[in-house]
């Protein structure tokens, strides 16, 4: 395995991009678009990508695992070197990516998004190979199919526990679409059923509209109720699971499950670990304008690995990040300078099927800053208009085909 | 020509903001549907109209009042140029009525075409792309429109009024199956 031959010699430039997810996807498409005589490599763990986007409805059995699928032939058609393989390291002074296959390939500017990994340490009793049994679901695929399957197989009258984590992780409002999502397949399958959320924290994203939501459709906060929220202050953080009993010891109480959901705390992928580009909260500080690692030159880092707050994890901040990043390593290459930074984050959640809800905020940059437009974004209003929800369920359903076209395509 | 780019590697600032729209819109402003609106086409004065309308909170909507306070004229005007000047791409596989669609013409003719020429296929006179469009996108903005709850000027509203009087509901389904089946 040599440094592949279109590295070789010459003023052509090179771009390798670590990851093939929703940022790594995106970032390598638009450059190409951006400058067609940029040569981009994707390097790829999977042969499909699965997107964590209405995952949930599959939990549901509203959507099947194909509608969810996504290949990289789009992304060929691009004129990208699509390589199937594990990036093992990334030599940030010899400028190499190196991959399981033995493979190596050369850069000019390497792009890493790997997504995150989970922290395997934090919950006594839980590790990578307990989740094959009690699954996270945080990665879509076969976690995905194991939740579904237990969810299908579970009693009716059974109890399903879902344990989200503390901030920052992975889409702050998916765990609460989730319950939604599982709530209404419970509804309609086995209306005895009760789901127990353990949750470290207080407040959650789109906190009262789902709350509004859980009322309207579930009984929440009635006796009968089919969700109970257990809050941080109301002892909901998790400290060990006994798979064998299935039971969960929270901070005050320990709770039973028929079906457990951890999803556990997070940090960069694996890879951004070992290229020396992780801080000590475990994620990727970048320049905003960039997304050049601030510790390694000539290495960016998009998606969920990279620090970028105020703007969550998330995958339309991914898609968006993409651009930003891309536009400023082909103004690089050519001299140029790249134009003034935009972002949007936008984020449906399913309350039930036809009432849907919407997030979204856009950013600018300042002063080496990422800043909330003021004025701008917000959540759907409170107050429940049956048109308008109905609306944006459609508009969600499409919101997926285009960032999926857009990535994939 | 490549989407955004002026010259070698300088991408607008346009493009990049445009590129931000895309994840809800499509790439290069073409929706996969199966409601939210293509916006390749569209006339600049017609994009830069409806911008103001939502970010006044004049003209209904789920989401783009939150977003278009997001942005500066000067920002509009250059996404409205970007937009403008990508081919506009009819929907693709959208359902629709083949038994409608002679009747829906025949309204269209006799009440839309004057602004909306070509069958709704043009962009001129700063009215919006029918042809080809999201038919429920459509049919919210009609809706929308005959309710009072977005503007439009006071002849289309009148001509829209004078059309489903004389055949109510039925007309406007036949006049968006007509624009669905526009290729
Ligand atoms: C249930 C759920 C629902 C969600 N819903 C939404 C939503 O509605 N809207 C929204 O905006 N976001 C949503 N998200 C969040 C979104 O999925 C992520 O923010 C997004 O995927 C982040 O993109 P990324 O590129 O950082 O990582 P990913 O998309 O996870 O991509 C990372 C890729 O890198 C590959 N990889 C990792 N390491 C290596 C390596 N060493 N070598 C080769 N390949 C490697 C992986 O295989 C993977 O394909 C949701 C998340 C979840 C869990
Ligand atoms: C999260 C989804 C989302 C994002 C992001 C988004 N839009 Fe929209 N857009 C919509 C929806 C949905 C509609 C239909 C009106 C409504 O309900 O808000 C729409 C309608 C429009 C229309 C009216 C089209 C017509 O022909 O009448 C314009 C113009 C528009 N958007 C421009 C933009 C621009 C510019 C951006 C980016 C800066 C953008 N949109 C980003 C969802 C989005
Ligand atoms: C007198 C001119 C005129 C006539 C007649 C007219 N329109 Fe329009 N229409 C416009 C203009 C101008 C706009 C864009 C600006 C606005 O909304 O006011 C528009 C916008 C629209 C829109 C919104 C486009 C979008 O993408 O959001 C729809 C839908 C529409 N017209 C349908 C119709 C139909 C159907 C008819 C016939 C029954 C019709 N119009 C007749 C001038 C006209």
């Amino acid at each position: 395995a040599g440094v592949a031959p279109f590295a070789i010699g010459g003023a052509r430039k090179t771009v390798v991009v670590v990851g093939g997810g929703i940022g790594g996807a995106t970032a390598a498409k638009y450059l190409r678009m951006m400058d067609p005589s940029i040569d981009v490599t994707l390097i790829e763990a999977n042969t499909n990508y699965y997107t964590c986007f209405m995952s949930n409805e599959v939990l549901a059995g509203e959507r099947s695992m194909e509608s969810i699928r996504f290949g990289y032939s789009g992304l060929k058609g691009h004129g990208i070197h699509v390589v199937q393989d594990r990036a093992t390291s990334i030599d940030p002074d010899k400028r190499v990516v190196r991959t399981q296959g033995g493979q190596r390939f050369a850069y000019d500017r390497c792009i890493v998004s790997p997504g995150v990994d989970f922290r395997w340490d934090s919950i006594e009793g839980y590790d990578a190979r307990v989740a094959e049994r009690i699954p996270h679901a945080w990665k879509a695929g076969p976690q995905t199919l194991i939740l579904r399957n237990q969810l299908r197989a579970m009693r009716d009258g059974g109890t399903v526990l879902i344990a989200p984590p503390a901030n920052p992780y992975r889409c702050p409002p998916a765990p609460y679409d989730r319950v939604s999502q599982i709530a209404h397949y419970l509804k309609r399958h086995k209306p005895r059923s009760k789901i127990i959320i353990l949750d470290p924290k207080d407040r959650f994203s789109k906190f009262d509209l789902f709350l509004d939501g859980w009322k309207r459709y579930y009984g929440y906060g009635t006796d009968d109720s089919m969700i109970t929220w257990v809050s941080g202050a109301a002892g909901g953080t998790i400290e060990s699971l006994d798979v064998k009993a299935m039971t969960i010891q929270a901070d005050i109480e320990s709770f039973k499950g028929d079906v457990i959901n951890i999803i556990p705390p997070q940090k960069a992928g694996w890879i951004a670990f070992s290229a020396g580009l992780t801080n000590e909260q475990g994620w990727c500080p970048v320049d905003f304008r960039t997304f050049e690692s601030t510790i390694q030159r000539k290495i960016h880092v998009i998606g969920d690995s990279s620090q970028a707050s105020p703007m969550p994890k998330g995958g339309y901040v991914a898609n968006t990040t993409a651009k930003v990043c891309a536009a400023a390593i082909v103004a690089d290459f050519n001299g140029g300078k790249a134009p003034r930074p935009s972002w949007i984050n936008s984020c449906y959640s399913t309350l039930a099927p036809g009432d849907a809800i919407s997030a979204v905020t856009i950013y600018t940059y300042r002063d080496g800053r990422i800043v909330k437009v003021e004025g701008s974004g917000g959540l759907t209003p409170q107050e429940f208009d049956a048109g308008m929800r109905a609306r944006e369920a459609q508009y969600a359903h499409s919101w997926f085909n285009n960032i999926t076209a857009d990535v994939f395509d | 020509v490549v989407p955004g780019q002026s010259q070698a590697g300088e991408i607008s600032r346009g493009a990049l903001l445009a590129y931000t729209c895309a994840g809800c819109h499509g790439a290069n402003g073409n929706s996969n549907g199966p409601a939210t609106p293509s916006l390749a086409g569209a006339s600049r004065d017609y994009f830069v109209e409806v911008m103001h309308q939502y970010q006044a909170d004049e003209r209904a909507s789920t989401i783009m009042g939150r977003i278009a306070r997001g942005y500066g004229d000067a920002e509009i005007q250059a996404m409205a140029e970007f937009f403008s000047r990508q081919g506009f791409e009819p929907a693709k596989s959208q359902p629709f009525d083949p038994d409608h669609v002679e009747k829906g013409a025949r309204l269209h003719h006799q009440y839309c075409e004057k602004c909306h020429g070509k069958g709704g296929a043009s962009a001129e006179d700063d009215a919006g792309i029918l042809a080809g469009q999201w038919t429920p996108y459509l049919r919210y903005t009609l809706d929308d429109i005959r309710t009072g709850k977005s503007p439009s000027s006071k002849k289309m509203k009148r001509k829209l009024e004078e059309m489903h009087r004389k055949s109510g509901d039925a007309g406007i389904e036949q006049l968006l199956d007509f624009y669905a089946s526009r290729k």
